[in-house]
């Protein structure tokens, strides 16, 4: 479960500061699909980044199945994103020098995995998301949405508490974007809990919870 | 801190940079490695090779392994016959030259001379006595002759010149030091030693780049010792060449055990260097030490501007390893591995060139200095620090950019915001 008390992110510029998140509250319950939606510069990604700790937030709290994410150290941060969190970029984030397998594997060999297992792990995960015969390719080989495909599957390989979605469709066609979007539905019938940032009224229809931000807080929220 | 994981990790991450590198990049960063490696060891090893070459010459050319020469108070040495005979009884001797020294004068215009006040061309030389064939199977001078031919042991009223003796060969005009003019092979000089005068003929002039060759004359031994009235056959050098792998040092010890030091200096070719060889040989070898820091910095210059270009650009994936929870100190490793490659790289082809061509090359063909044939000293263990010297300044050279990147903010690196 994760849950945000009063959570607050300004940004200075010289002598300016600009509010972004206004006190924001939420909680998200273990297993929900919630997709936060909101036009531009409503602060969407600013609460992404601060509720998925890549990100300091000003003031507020985020607890993170009850334990104070304020309280840890950088590194402890870094061990948590790695061992509870899964990210889904927009712009797919994945490492050019490296395949898609070994993009895959490489969160999971961080968490101390021997080597052969993650492999078999990783292996088994891009198979899941339908590119089992595209492990070796680097991602300037492969396709928009396989490159998404492939960062799902690095996202999810370490079976994280919370998976955090950024646009993920964003960058991506229609076709494409169907795909992303059925893979994540599949994911969430599993039981994942997934935030997602879209401002697609379309695919904000595969959460269980709409949750509308405006001018940097929470003006609404509705089940589709 | 670098535990074994993150050493993992980073070596992961390295491997796979390097292999996808632009393999053009990689080779130019490589060659400059490599130039490092040749500047570092090759500016030193020759500094130090310059004056080796010097030595390596006066001990093939001139004091052989072993010199026995004469006491500083005495005029020549005692009991020579006696010593020459211990001397040739050693099994680990394989030749020796026997030499008589007297001190003397040139001159050589005394037939064109038309009158007493004209200035006679004159030169003050050490006339040395040599059995030619010992002479040349211990110190191979025959193969200096530039002019005319070398000693025979049936050659009458007959010298070798040295040719720093020759004003052709050494045109320098100097208060106190003299040398003949218009002489060559043929040409008939006058000597003067002991009180006694000679005429003689210039067989052949004798150039070498070891002073007392090019710088004494040399005539068969029968025929100075006449002149000289050298009749006990004492003589004033004994230079000695042993058998191939023969420490030097055992021989002088085994003819100081049988009492020859008390009669005469016996020297091996270490110990009859002068100091200042010596000191110049830690001064040249300081010198090339700065002279190559120049270049270490230089290599650290490279690595640190390489390794922070390839951060910065990659800053974007730095965030991204960094936002899925890779530690930043295997990000770190990872390019303190990848400056350790580019180092090892350029050492490893650095060595094969030094060792399989370079060294072989220089030694097969000397580079002509002036006082000596330049060679190129590279001991092993040196340039083996030296290795280690452009490894640890690579890495720490490597290591500052990464931090710099790396320890910026995780968001602020994936969204690109300065």
């Amino acid at each position: 479960m994760i849950r945000v008390k009063n959570l607050k992110k300004s940004f200075k510029d010289g002598e300016k500061t600009t509010e972004v998140l206004k006190g924001m509250d939420l909680v998200v319950q273990n297993g929900e699909f919630v997709a936060i939606m909101g036009r531009s510069g409503a602060g969407k990604s600013t609460f992404l980044y601060q509720i998925s700790l890549l990100d300091e937030p000003t003031s507020g709290e985020i607890f993170i199945d009850e334990k104070d994410t304020h309280s840890m150290s950088v590194t402890e941060k870094t061990y948590f994103r790695l061992s509870q969190l899964g990210y889904i970029f927009q712009d797919y984030a994945l490492l050019p020098e490296m395949t898609a397998l070994e993009n895959v594997a490489l969160p999971l060999l961080m968490q101390n995995m021997p080597e052969k297992k993650a492999y078999e792990k990783a292996k088994e995960h891009l198979t899941k998301v339908g590119l089992g015969n595209r492990l070796d390719n680097l991602s300037s080989q492969l396709s928009g949405g396989e490159q998404q495909r492939v960062s799902i599957a690095r996202a999810i390989a370490h079976d994280p508490k919370i998976l955090f979605a950024d646009e993920p469709t964003a960058n991506l066609d229609n076709e494409s974007s169907q795909v992303i979007m059925n893979i994540l539905k599949e994911l969430h019938a599993e039981g994942q809990t997934i935030i997602m940032i879209t401002h697609e009224n379309e695919f904000s229809k595969f959460a269980e919870r709409i949750i509308h931000l405006d001018d940097g807080k929470i003006v609404g929220e509705e089940r589709p | 801190m670098f535990s074994s994981l993150n050493i993992r990790i980073g070596f992961f991450l390295a491997k796979r940079q390097i292999r996808r590198s632009n393999k053009w990049t990689t080779v130019l960063i490589i060659f400059v490695m490599f130039f490092t490696f040749i500047n570092l060891v090759v500016v030193s090893g020759i500094l130090v090779g310059l004056l080796q070459g010097a030595i390596d010459a006066v001990r093939s050319h001139y004091t052989s392994d072993v010199i026995i020469s004469t006491l500083s108070n005495k005029t020549y040495i005692e009991n020579s016959p006696e010593i020459i005979n211990i001397v040739k009884s050693l099994p680990q001797v394989e030749g020796m030259s026997a030499r008589y020294l007297e001190g003397g004068t040139l001159e050589a215009n005394y037939k064109t001379r038309i009158s007493e006040k004209e200035k006679a061309n004159t030169a003050a030389a050490s006339i040395t006595g040599i059995d030619p064939v010992a002479e040349n199977n211990v110190t191979n001078i025959s193969k200096f002759i530039v002019e005319g031919e070398y000693l025979t042991p049936f050659d009458y009223d007959q010298v070798l010149l040295g040719a720093y003796l020759d004003k052709k060969y050494l045109p320098i005009e100097s208060p106190g030091f003299s040398t003949l003019e218009n002489v060559a092979p043929g040409v008939k000089i006058r000597i003067k030693v002991a009180g006694v005068e000679r005429e003689v003929t210039i067989k052949g002039i004798i150039k070498a780049k070891v002073d007392e060759v090019s710088m004494r004359v040399f005539m068969v031994d029968s025929q100075l010792r006449s002149i000289i009235g050298r009749n006990d056959y004492n003589v004033d050098e004994i230079s000695i060449k042993l058998k191939s792998g023969v420490d030097p040092a055992v021989v002088r010890d085994i003819l100081k055990r049988n009492g020859v030091d008390r009669v005469a200096k016996v020297q091996t070719y270490t110990d009859a260097q002068p100091k200042f060889i010596k000191d110049m040989i830690d001064t040249f070898s300081l010198l090339g030490n700065m002279l190559s820091s120049i270049g270490l910095v230089v290599a650290s210059i490279t690595i640190f501007i390489v390794i922070f270009i390839n951060a910065i650009t990659r800053r974007k994936f730095i965030g991204i390893l960094k936002g899925i929870g890779i530690d930043e100190k295997a990000i770190e490793l990872s390019y303190i591995f990848q400056s350790f490659f580019y180092a090892l790289c350029g050492s490893i082809v650095g060595i094969v060139i030094l060792y399989a061509f370079l060294q072989p090359a220089i030694a097969a063909h000397p580079i002509d200095f002036p006082f000596s044939d330049g060679i190129l000293v590279a001991p092993i263990s040196g340039t083996m620090f030296r290795v280690g010297l452009l490894m640890v300044t690579t890495i720490i050279a490597g290591f500052i950019p990464a931090r710099l990147i790396v320890r910026k903010n995780t968001l602020d690196s994936i969204l690109g915001r300065n």
